[in-house]
């Protein structure tokens, strides 16, 4: 009998039996609220950032003009409601670009002609793998990685991703030995390898790639002439040392060079400005050839008007986003201080992180066994006992068993300060202590380490929810 | 030159390096002489007029008048503002609830309370662009195959077929019945499909029609749906211009039929957007209503690639909410669109030019059959180029809707104001008489020979 539906409707390659989203799905059930369910499940699988809506809240009440769709007192709501162009609209990509520089410190340019915006970081990834791989073609990523990828790259596409194992013997960063053993794999797989799709900074790591490591990336796809794409939705996250290096400012040093045409960017206005809602992504590459595809493509996902509009005129502000950048990376300091600290009172370390909205936390003590259905038993507990919603490292196809991603810039201070009492009496309840720690594996062969992904999903009896974020 | 981006090709996929996009065709040429040269009645007069365009421009006021009247809707008003915070952050594909009850309500309203439309089956995505192609990865692998009526909207080809790989039949529609798809032609397009060992998927109906400007009859509807439930085929319905219904007959939306006729729900679709209907192509609001669980939940899954805008949301929930408004909006647009519909057809009728008598959309379709040369599809095209580059207005030639029939255009009437229409009207005029006393002396100078 003739399916219904496309394969597409019926296989689960949009990820969602994940236990990423599943976690998500038990906070909904019995979601924390301070005063109205003090005992409830705190959200700390959400990678958003709101720390800062306060600046934008007074922003808009000193800028009314934008309210009332109105530029220098004349109404131009008719001309926006009608504007579909796929070019987007000229004022708000010039002063999108201009952002996106003041965020590298004015060390790169980016020009507005070579920017297609996208809805969202979501279709703005998914957008690329359609312009650069065929069905059946591999995209290398370094592990752990954002889960949504599964559904971004490889869903409607049907490409393949093919990891590249980084491990906590060196801090989790890309060796070129891993590089080359990912390339490999996907040979042994007769894959044909389109090119490798980096996040920096990194989800769920909150690192910023190092300049070796960025140099090394292009070193290996000058060498395998293949595709770069650099992930960079946290490029305005980065509130503490090392500074910031964009693959842009790398590029600077091929000027003329062939590589120039297969290096791509993907921004958002999700995470820096924590504004997920109103679906502001974008990819950037030299490769007028790709412009032109994606932007065609961009049909599919164009980005209100309504709200190219407002952000126009909130991205011009100079003196506006100046602030912005610079009180929110303090704000992220600061809290990202106060869970480090607070897991170190708990004796729980962390990765050493400059960005991002997370934490990358080490609970390999607390794993009865180094395995990752020890992982799943402890996250289990700490979803359903302690009520914190974590991502656990294996949803981000960590090779190592033990870590998992705790979000810390979408709840207020005292929410922070009762997830981590929490955390704290759950350490000290348990019977390991934080003396018995597990040293870390190296790059070796890694195909005993890691189990089949599928055996780990299982599926809760709830209806599915959002699964938008990152 | 030729080398580096032959070789700057060959690093795309060959979706991104074929045609697919369907930018080749004439209906954008039009549009690109237009760009180059556009009219403007104080600095431009000259100008080429712009008629390939389907907008719906002629109820702006009666939007924004709300929008100032309700600054609670806006989340950058101080009025609004307190929700400032929640809607920015809201990326939740299910879309905010009041957003998807006010859509449903709307969708219920513009059908006069035949169908009722639940709010749980409402998914979100990138306009109507955006929910037909992912209506199609939801129900076709690749290599399957639709059956379209055609004339039918030329980025169907873009948006069907593509990204997801899926192919077009079109079930050619003529003026020997007005254009009407009759269930005859679908058996037809049908049989030579599956004896061609294709897999046909679906029909695909676009109703109100683009581009004749014509409902569907329930007739039609009625055993349409019946052929696809008996084929076990999908039945889509691009409903985009449901709103803009000016004339008897009324509106028939499947959602009507279904209730009145033998049919497997599972297998019924809609595409909607307010683009068309509430003229805001630029809030990109693409809806797929399915009345199908899996494809609602597939398909919600999917609108994470073109879920709108928060802040759109927002601001169009309110506005839908608005029974008053949304009553006294339905009733002016559709008065509005008959007026300057009338105008247009009256005016061309004066100079001997007729149109396929429509009822919807917003343009019409015109039979310029007796200026063609000869009734060849080539000299369809040189008439449009006449039409583009003399008389100055883009209009859409039929081939490029892939009417099999050359000689109809489609001519767009709501994207202009009352002046531009006159300006128009007075150059078609011109043309005519130029082009009848052309026919003439051609007419003339043959029977000159042959005698």
């Amino acid at each position: 009998m003739r399916s219904l539906l496309s394969g597409k409707a019926t296989c689960n390659s949009h990820g969602q039996d994940s236990s990423y989203f599943l976690g998500w799905q038990e906070y909904e059930k019995n979601p924390y609220d301070q005063t109205r369910n003090p005992q409830g499940i705190i959200q700390m699988g959400l990678a958003e950032n709101q720390l800062s809506f306060d600046l934008l809240e007074s922003w808009l009440s000193k800028n009314p003009d934008v309210a009332g769709f109105k530029r220098n007192g004349e109404s131009i709501f008719r001309e926006l409601a009608l504007f579909q162009d796929y070019h987007g609209l000229p004022e708000f990509k010039k002063a999108l670009v201009q952002f996106m520089e003041e965020i590298r410190g004015n060390k790169v340019s980016f020009d507005p002609d070579k920017i297609v915006l996208t809805a969202g970081a979501t279709s703005a990834n998914e957008t690329l793998i359609f312009c650069l791989a065929e069905a059946g073609d591999a995209i290398l990523i370094p592990t752990p990685y954002y889960p949504g990828f599964d559904r971004d790259l490889k869903w409607r596409t049907g490409a393949e991703i093919v990891p590249i194992h980084c491990t906590s013997s060196n801090g989790f960063k890309i060796t070129a030995c891993a590089l080359q053993q990912a390339y490999q794999e996907a040979r042994n797989r007769n894959l044909k390898v389109k090119g490798v799709l980096v996040t920096n900074p990194s989800n769920p790591l909150g690192t910023t790639m190092t300049r070796p490591e960025l140099d090394l990336l292009m070193d290996f796809i000058v060498e395998k002439q293949i595709h770069l794409v650099s992930d960079e939705i946290y490029s305005g996250t980065v509130f503490s040392s090392p500074n910031y290096t964009s693959i842009m400012e790398v590029l600077s040093k091929y000027e003329k060079a062939e590589v120039l045409d297969r290096v791509h960017v993907v921004y958002s206005l999700s995470k820096d400005l924590g504004l997920p809602g109103f679906r502001v992504g974008a990819i950037y590459s030299n490769n007028d050839t790709i412009v032109a595809a994606a932007t065609k493509m961009s049909s599919f996902g164009l980005v209100s008007s309504q709200t190219q509009y407002f952000l126009s005129a909130l991205l011009s502000d100079k003196k506006f986003t100046k602030k912005y950048i610079s009180e929110n990376k303090k704000r992220l300091k600061n809290r990202h201080a106060s869970l480090v600290s607070g897991l170190h009172n708990a004796g729980i370390s962390c990765l050493e992180s400059n960005a991002g909205l997370f934490c990358w936390v080490d609970m390999r003590h607390l794993l009865s066994s180094t395995t990752f259905e020890a992982e799943m038993e402890l996250w289990k507990k700490i979803v359903y006992d302690v009520k914190l919603n974590i991502s656990p490292g294996l949803s981000c196809h960590c090779s190592e068993p033990g870590w998992f991603r705790v979000c810390f810039a979408n709840m207020t201070e005292e929410t922070l300060k009762v997830a981590i009492r929490r955390i704290k009496a759950f350490v000290e309840s348990t019977s390991r202590g934080p003396d018995k720690a597990i040293s870390g594996q190296r790059c070796a062969n890694v195909s005993s380490r890691k189990k089949p992904f599928s055996k780990w999903v299982f599926r809760l009896p709830f209806q599915d929810r959002e699964a938008g974020e990152r | 030159m030729e080398f580096a981006s032959e070789k700057k090709r060959e690093i795309l996929s060959s979706i991104a390096r074929n045609d697919g996009h369907g930018e080749h065709s004439p209906y954008f040429d039009g549009w690109k002489a237009y760009d180059r040269n556009p009219f403007h009645p104080t600095q431009n007069p000259d100008g080429v007029i712009q008629m390939g365009l389907a907008e719906n421009q002629l109820s702006f006021d009666l939007i924004e008048e709300w929008i100032k009247n309700n600054p609670t809707a806006s989340i950058c008003t101080p009025a609004g503002v307190g929700k400032f915070k929640d809607v920015a952050n809201f990326q939740d594909y299910h879309g905010l609830m009041e957003f998807r009850q006010a859509v449903a309500k709307f969708m219920g309203r513009v059908r006069r309370g035949k169908a009722t439309f639940d709010p749980n089956h409402v998914v979100m995505s990138g306009g109507a662009t955006g929910a037909s192609e992912t209506l199609i990865f939801c129900l076709a692998n690749p290599g399957d195959a639709f059956l379209v009526p055609s004339p039918y909207y030329p980025a169907f080809d873009r948006d069907i077929r593509w990204r997801t790989g899926v192919r077009l039949i079109p079930v050619p529609c003529d003026s020997s019945n007005n254009f009407q798809v009759t269930l005859a032609q679908m058996e037809s397009a049908y049989t030579k499909a599956i004896e061609a060992n294709i897999n046909v998927k679906g029909v695909i109906l676009t109703n109100p029609s683009n581009p004749l400007g014509i409902t569907l009859s329930k007739e039609t509807l009625t055993s349409l749906l019946s052929f696809t439930f008996e084929k076990n085929l999908h039945m889509v319905c691009d409903e985009i211009y449901s709103a803009t219904v000016f004339n008897s007959p009324a509106f028939t939306s499947i959602s009507e039929v279904m209730q009145e006729t033998e049919c497997n729900p599972d297998l019924v679709h809609i595409i909607y957007s307010l683009s068309k209907d509430l003229g805001l192509p630029g809030f990109r609001v693409g809806i797929i209503y399915s009345y199908n669980d899996q494809v609602v939940n597939c398909a919600r899954k999917m609108s994470s690639f073109g879920l709108v805008s928060s802040q759109s949301q927002h601001l169009l929930a309110s506005m839908l909410s608005d029974e008053v408004f949304v009553k006294k909006f339905l009733e002016e647009s559709s008065r509005r669109l008959a007026k300057r519909y009338s105008r247009f057809v009256e005016g061309l009728k004066q100079e001997g030019i007729h149109c396929l008598e429509g009822n919807a959309g917003l343009f019409f379709w015109m039979d310029l059959r007796h200026l063609l040369k000869e009734p060849t599809h080539d000299a369809e095209m040189e008439l449009w180029r006449v039409i583009i580059k003399d008389v100055k207005l883009n209009v859409s030639p039929g081939s490029s809707f892939h009417c099999t029939e050359p000689g109809f255009f489609r001519v767009c009437f709501a994207n202009m104001d009352d002046h531009t229409v006159e300006v128009a009207l007075k150059r078609i005029k011109e043309f005519v008489s130029n082009a009848m006393e052309v026919a003439m002396l051609r007419n003339t100078g043959e029977r000159g020979i042959s005698a």
